[in-house]
This record gives C-alpha cells, structure tokens and sequence, in this order.
C-alpha cells in the first residue's frame, strides 16, 4: 500500500506550489517569479534585441510607420493626427506602462492598492486634496471640445491596444514583483496624469498653513522682513524696467480683515503629508540672433524635477503631412510637452506662484453636512471615499465639500495633532479647463501669434513658456489661472464664514508676465518672481531667486553664443548665493576661538573657488556651515510653535544679515546671553565641524560623496537594486545645475533655430522603463558628463537613412 | 537508461507545458513522467529533479547569457543574492527542480499504490 505517502508527497507538491505561487509581505510569488518562461527572466531582454514588427489593429485608420534610431527613439510618420496619437499611446505603454500605471494610480489616491497599508494617509490626503475631483472636473471640460475628444480617445485606445496584446509573461517585471495586473486606460487617467503634474508644481509652492503658525508669534513688520515677497537682488523673468499697465480687476480687502485675518493669533496644527518638493522647478532661457554666433535665436531648457528610472520624460518625434514635431512627452499623456517643430520651439519652467488657500470652516455638527456661510447653515456634499487596500479591509474615508473646495483636514483626518479644525482647500487646478490642448497647440504652432494662442488657455499648474522662432523672434509669457488677491490674501488659514474672503477674480490673461523681443536680446526664468515690485497684484509664491541672477548676469556678459556655450550654462556650478554668503561666514567667526580641525575648514572655505563642483570640499562646508547658521539664526523663535514656523529661504536670510549684521533674530532667545553674529557664526561653525569631520573620516567631504547623488527607481526605497547611486556630479537646488540628492534637470535640451534646426537633449534615464533592458539607463552616464546627444529631426526623405535601426509598420487590419 | 529517460522526459515535457501553462504546469508533467517511466520513490524524485533542474538551470543561463547579466545583476540583489547572476541561476533551477521532485516522487507512489491493488 502506497497511498500514504503517495498522499504525503502530493500534500508536500501542492503545498510548494501554493506556497511559490503567492504573495508573502514583499516577497514576490517566487515559482512564478523565477520560472525562465513566465517570471522576471522573461524581462531580460537580449542585448541587440530587435524592434521591428508588423502591427494591425483595426482602430487605425490608414498606414503609419515608426523608425526606431540607436537610441531607441521612436520617429513616427502618419497620415493623420488620430493616427499619430494613437501610435504615441501605444508606445509609451509597450516601453513605459508601469510607470502610467503606477503614477496615476498614486494620483488617484489608490496607492495602497499596491503599496498596502503604509499609504493609506497618502491616499487619503490625495483624495481629501480633491485629485480625483479636479481631474472629473478637467474630463468635463475635455469632452466638451469633439476635436481635442478625438486626440485624447486614439492616445486612449493606442494604450489599451498594447494592453490586450500582452501576455502574462511580457508583464513589466515590476508587475511580477508586486504580483499585479495593469489596468485598462481610460481618458480619465490621462487627465489624472496632468492632475499629478499639477499637485507637483502648484500644490508645494504656498507655505499656508505654517505660515499661520509664524503669524501667531511674529507682528507684521517681522513677518515681511522674514517671509518678504520681493527680494533685494532678484533677476526678475520681465526685464526690470518694463512698465505694466493698470490693473483690470482691483481686489478688495474685506473690513473685518484686520481683525479675523491679520488679528486672528490661533496655531494650525494641520500638516500635509506629502508635500511637492520644493526644489520642483526649472531653468529655460532664450537668445536673440544678436547675441548668438550664427545670428539665430538660441533656446535653452532644462526642467528640475524628482528623477527616477524609468524617466518621467520619453523621447520621440511626431509627424502628419501637417505636423511635425520634436521633443519629450510625458508617458500617459498624448503631445510632445518640451521641444520643437520646424518653425519653433519651446520650454517650460514653472511659474512658482500660490493658487492653493485654506478655508476654516464651521460644521453644525460632527455629522458635516451643513456649514455656517453668510449667515446661513449651507448644505455640504459628502463624498464617501473607498480606499481598496492590498492585504487589507477596505478603508472608508468622508470627505465634505464646500462652496471653497473639499474639506482636506478635519478631526478624522490631521496628522495626530491635537488641535483639530476643519480646513476647506481652494486650488486653483480644480477649475475646469483643458490644458493638454495647449500643447496640441503648441506642437503645431508656426509663429509668435500661434504660441501666444496656444498657451493661453493653459490654467494650471502656471508655467514660464518661453520661445523661439525661425523667424527670429524670442518671448516668454508666464501663463496660468491666477488669483487678483488683495494684499496679503492667502498668505495665512483665511475664515470660511462668508464669501468676504473667497477669490474675488482673476488676473486677466493679458495682464500675465510676459516679455517679446526686449533689448537685452535674451529671456530668462528660474523659479524666480516674474516681475519687480511695480507689478501691480499682490503674487506670492515660493520662489528660488539665486539661480535666475546666475543666469542672467552670465547671458549678460555673453556674445557670439553657439550651442555649445548654452550646454555648459546648464552645466554651469557657480554658487551665486555662496559668493555672498561666504563673505558673511568667514568675515564674522571668531579665529581665535576654533580648533585645528576648524581652522582647517575655514581655510579650505576661504580658498574656495564658488563652484559646486563634484570634488569641491568647500562647497560642502560652505552648505553644512550656511545651513548651522540658519538653524542658529531661527530655529530658537520658529520653534515657539508646533508644527514649526517655516525657515525663511536661504536668500532671505542672506539678504537680512547683509542689511542687518545686528539683526534681532540673531539673539538666541533660549539663552539669556545677548548673542552677536560673531557668536552664532562661530558656533555655526563649531556645530558644523562636527558633522564635516565625520563626513571627512568616512571620506566623504567632496560634495559629491557628501549628497550621494542618486536616479532612483520609481518604487524608490523598495527597490535599491533598480537605482543608480553614487553619481560623479556636483550642483544643488539653488545653482544652475540643479542637481540635489535625488532631484534636478529631467532633461537638457538646446536648440538653435537654424536650417536645417540644430537641437541637442538629454536625460538621466533611457527610453526603455524596463529594467532589463540596455536602454533602461543608457543615457545617464552621458547626463553625468554634461554631454548631449544630437536629436536627429528626422525628414520625409530620411526614411531609408543609416540611422534608422528598426522599423514599426501600422496599419489597419 | 530508465533514469536518463525519465530526465530527459522531464525536461522536454516541462518546457512545452511552460509554453501553454502557467509555471506550475512542471508539477504536472513531471509527475505525469513518473507514472509512464516507474521507478522507486528516490530514483522518481531525482529524474524530475534533475530534470526540471537542468531546464531551467539551462534556459535561465542562456538568457542571461544574451542579456549580458543586466536583469539577473539587479534581481540578484532584490531577492536577496549577493546582486550574483549565478546564485540566481541555481536558485531559479533549485526552486523547479524542487517542485518537480516532488510531484515526481507523488506520480511514483501513485504508480505503486495502482500496482500494489
């Protein structure tokens, strides 16, 4: 008798195939995972891989042809725009479907669908933020125009197509790993897309709610000369000089403001969980012919965002008999976004603006669903939030939503703080309007006039759109929807009891920042405010200032510019805010009270050249020095309330000790000693020296080892092995190669406006998200290098050129 | 031979029901190997072991081989392997080799408990 252990090894067999074929915390189903003919090794694409094919799907509407070059961008010539976009959809999900997926997934607040219980808060403030409101909101708006309609629905179907088309075993091996299945493509999700970009460029760029906390313990004239609004050295976007014409709308401050809104001395213990990271920004510049060697217009990009492998941006070219277009394009959205076509070309920095305020809102009662506003109790819409939940029960999460917007903190939702209120959102990206079209727009665009057409529907997140044309014309307008605010409206929690303190408007579209042509013969913006103080609204922001004078001080001196020059000004290292910080540090430190060991540090900063460089020791004391003295200077009053009172920016402060060498912030008010700034310079240093001396014994005190310069997947901290760490480059937020930890210029791109058009880019990543595949990352050591590739601008007759490495055919069928 | 036939059989049956199933398709043949080719428990458990060992041992390399270590380098380091291509490779044929063993073994016994009626 052989049946028991017939029955022991069969339990044994099923058992290991149950066990190897499911999911246990973060280990991935592992038979699945590793058989050769299903799992990760199926993603191991073979070096020299060929991507020609022959497609038919019966959606297209005539023949279509995409030529793939060495670097694996795709060059796709169609008969039609429908055709194009359907084309672009679906490679951007064969080459990057995990990251739409992924990215709209998070936007949607539906992250812990793959993340599990650890982003659950994520999701709930995503939704409690109203992404999923804004973007229902922009789908409306969408679907209003039938010709825009066409465009988003082909891209759609384009994803959707290579969907169907994928077998279990050409899953993106992100897919294995977490054990899951992509989702269909909707147009929805493209509009979350643009959603997400929205929240990553307009949603960080207000400080309200610890703002507040600043008001209740600094009176006004301290509070200007900490948070001030225009800084002493800024190089504004529109040349300084320029005279603005009057204001169409003239807000009106509300009568009890003085004493609900300036007056009101309450702390908001809210705070945002993940807030946009502040060093989201950018450089562009343009030059006119007369200051460039071939007497052409020069334009210059270079957008600063969270890198990440697989890259944000995918490279292609997009032609119809009617267009023709060059650039990068963002995967999960039709349209190139940065690039160029043959008449023009064009770039983005964001505008930096705030168009995000709160709102304290009077609830009856803890069911919410009336609020008090002028003078009435006001029926609120709830919205029941189900958050699906990987491992775990569904989570149910109410949302109010007010005449302001939704209800984002309240006393089921404030970040273990104690003092609960309930805070309505006001953001400018819940207003419907059709942004993608700006782009279709854009691609097309032959002129001044059509640029200026195109963009000017664009509401949010508000961008620097700068430009160039072959007929040698240079602008920049810094385009989106912004609020005329009354002086200092938003900048703190406003009451939500009446309309009183709503936006009352605005500011005309006309009346936006924007420069043609001007006598300096070039443009430029960095995250700085757009204009000097003479603009006649009221318009905060978090704005970098530093950059914006490098650049500018540099295209100053400038001429006979050639392409090349405009590459090694995005390379460029010099620390402008250094340069005067430096002169403060080593002017104010008491020498004879150091040791050896910061003696030494000083010495080195003294001789340092003001170039962030990768093996520049100097720039990593000057950082950890400068960054001492902040805490020095302010954590002692900001540290009155909880949450913190936000630092003033590294400018500001710079500016105020320059102005102010006994400035009265300087004084630690936790001691009853009265400290001088050559007290909290020298312990700046002391303090500093410390953690420089650590640095230097684990070697490193060179910038680069210092940052660690890092390309991380898009799973970040769960998926080392995907990153690239350790990256030979030098650079930070605040200079023009902005390259921090793991944040800095997405993509470079230069392009002059000759004929043939000479255009050069690049990118830390690849034009393929699969981690396998030698084309994941095959660009970023030449982005290490501050080199370009040459961006072949492919013609009708190129079609049988050597460059051409593999054919795609479409057709209908 | 029997042995030898057996592993062989083993293999070519699990690489084609790889190209139709999903990856526990192996427990399937190899056990349906053990009943055509009998032999003892051990000898039955070894064959599919082998068998499926050296498939997967053999196509995983060969894979690696024309990606030139780019996958295999960095899921070595996830899963937890030293970030070495050839651990991963043996772990690969080890986990199906493992599975197969034993559906294996099970086909020999059922074999046996049909015989021994």
């Amino acid at each position: 008798m052989r049946i028991v252990p017939f029955a022991i090894s069969t339990i044994v067999t099923a058992g290991l195939v149950f066990a190897l074929n499911k999911q246990w915390g973060t280990i991935p189903p592992v038979g699945k995972f590793v058989s050769p003919q299903h799992g990760f090794w199926q993603n191991a694409e073979p070096t020299g891989e060929g991507f020609n094919a022959e497609l038919n799907f019966p959606e297209l509407k005539g023949k279509a042809d995409v030529y793939f070059d060495e670097r694996l961008v795709p060059h796709v010539f169609a008969e039609n725009d429908e055709d194009l976009y359907f084309i672009q959809g679906f490679l951007h999900a064969k080459f990057r479907l995990f990251q739409m997926d992924l990215q709209t997934k998070a936007a949607a607040g539906r992250a812990s669908e793959i993340a599990g219980p650890k982003a659950i808060n994520f999701d709930k403030e995503q939704r409690r933020l109203g992404m999923v409101y804004a973007a229902e909101n922009a789908m409306k708006e969408m679907d209003k125009d039938p010709a825009t309609k066409i465009m988003f629905d082909a891209y759609t179907n384009g994803v959707n197509a290579y969907i169907k088309s994928l077998k279990e075993a050409e899953l993106p091996v992100e897919y294995k790993l977490l054990n899951f299945k992509p989702e269909e493509w909707t147009n929805f999700r493209t509009a979350l897309l643009l959603k997400m970009m929205a929240k990553m460029l307009s949603s960080g760029t207000e400080n309200d709610l610890s703002n507040t906390n600043a008001k209740s313990i600094f009176i006004p004239d301290e509070l200007k000369a900490m948070y001030p609004q225009v800084h002493d050295s800024l190089a504004p976007i529109v040349p300084k000089g320029t005279v603005f014409e009057k204001p169409g709308i003239v807000p009106v401050q509300p009568a009890t403001a003085d004493s609900l809104y300036f007056g009101n001395k309450e702390v908001i213990a809210a705070k945002e969980i993940s807030k946009p990271d502040i060093n989201n920004g950018s450089n562009n510049w343009v030059v006119a012919g007369s200051k460039t060697q071939s007497g052409v217009p020069i334009l210059s990009n270079d957008p600063h965002l969270e890198l990440s492998l697989p890259s944000i941006w995918y490279e292609m070219q997009l032609q119809t008999p009617t267009s023709n277009t060059y650039g990068v394009s963002l995967p999960g959205s039709p349209f190139v976004i940065i690039g160029f076509n043959d008449s023009i070309a064009w770039g983005v920095t964001n505008a930096q603006r705030d168009v995000k305020d709160y709102y304290n809102i009077k609830f009856k009662d803890n069911t919410k669903q009336e609020y008090w506003f002028n003078g009435k109790w006001e029926k609120s819409a709830r919205k029941v939030e189900t958050i699906k939940v990987k491992g775990g029960a569904d989570v149910l999460d109410t949302v109010a939503y007010t005449v302001f917007g939704p209800v984002m903190f309240d006393e089921a939702f404030s970040n273990d703080f104690s003092n609960k209120r309930n805070l309505a959102v006001r953001w400018a990206a819940h207003d419907p309007s059709n942004d993608g079209i700006t782009f279709y727009k854009l691609n097309r665009a032959k002129n001044y006039d059509e640029y200026a057409d195109a963009i000017k529907t664009f509401d949010c997140p508000g961008q620097n759109f700068v430009f160039a044309s072959k007929t040698g014309d240079i602008a920049i307008w810094q385009q989106g929807k912004f609020p005329a605010r009354w002086n200092r409206q938003g900048l703190y929690v406003m009451p939500g009891e009446d309309s009183s303190y709503m936006w009352q408007g605005f500011i005309p579209q006309a009346e936006n920042p924007h420069s043609k042509n001007p006598v300096e013969g070039f443009l430029q913006s960095a995250n700085q405010r757009p204009v000097d103080s003479t603009y006649p609204y009221f318009i905060p922001g978090s704005y970098i200032t530093p950059r914006g004078i490098t650049i500018s001080n540099k295209l100053t001196a400038m001429s006979g510019i050639t392409p090349d020059d405009m590459m090694k000004l995005q390379n460029n290292y010099f620390n402008t805010l250094g340069e005067d910080a430096r002169s403060i540090l080593t002017g104010y430190v008491k020498e004879n009270e150091l040791n050896a060991t910061e003696k030494k540090y000083l010495d080195i900063l003294r001789n340092w050249d003001l170039m962030a460089t990768p093996d520049s020791k100097g720039q990593t004391i000057y950082q950890c020095w400068w960054d001492s003295l902040e805490i020095g200077i302010w954590k002692d009053e900001l540290s009155r309330t909880t949450p913190i009172s936000p630092f003033p920016d590294e400018q500001t402060t710079m500016e105020l000790l320059k102005r102010d060498t006994a400035l009265k912030f300087i004084d630690d008010i936790t001691t009853t000693k009265q400290e001088t700034l050559f007290d909290v310079v020298t312990i700046a240093l002391k303090k500093a020296s410390v953690e420089l001396a650590k640095a230097e014994a684990e070697g490193k005190l060179e910038w680069t080892k210092f940052k660690n310069p890092t390309v991380y997947h898009l799973l970040k901290d769960a998926l080392p092995a995907f990153a690239r760490k350790g990256l030979p480059v030098g650079g930070n937020g605040n200079i023009v190669n902005a390259i921090t930890h793991s944040h800095g210029p997405s993509w470079r791109m230069v392009v002059q406006m000759s004929t043939p058009t000479e255009a050069y880019g690049v990118y830390p990543g690849g034009q393929s998200g699969n981690p396998g595949s030698q084309y994941y990352d095959d660009y970023l050591d030449n982005w290490v290098a501050g080199k370009y590739n040459k961006l072949w601008f492919m013609r009708e007759g190129d079609r049988t050129d050597k460059n051409v490495k593999w054919t795609m055919k479409f057709s209908k069928g | 031979m029997k042995f030898l036939v057996a592993t062989i059989l083993t293999a070519l049956l699990a690489f084609i029901s790889g190209l139709f199933l999903p990856w526990w398709g192996i427990a399937i043949t190899s056990l349906l190997v053990a009943v055509i080719i009998h032999q003892k428990a051990g000898k039955a458990f070894l064959a599919g072991m082998l068998g499926v060992f050296a498939l997967w041992a053999g196509l995983a390399a060969w894979i690696n081989l024309q990606n030139q270590g780019i996958m295999a380098k960095k899921i070595a380091a996830v899963l937890p392997l030293g970030g070495n291509p050839v651990y991963l490779i043996l772990f690969t044929a080890f986990i199906g080799g493992l599975v197969a063993g034993f559906a294996a073994m099970s086909g020999s016994f059922l074999r046996s408990s049909k015989e021994s009626r």
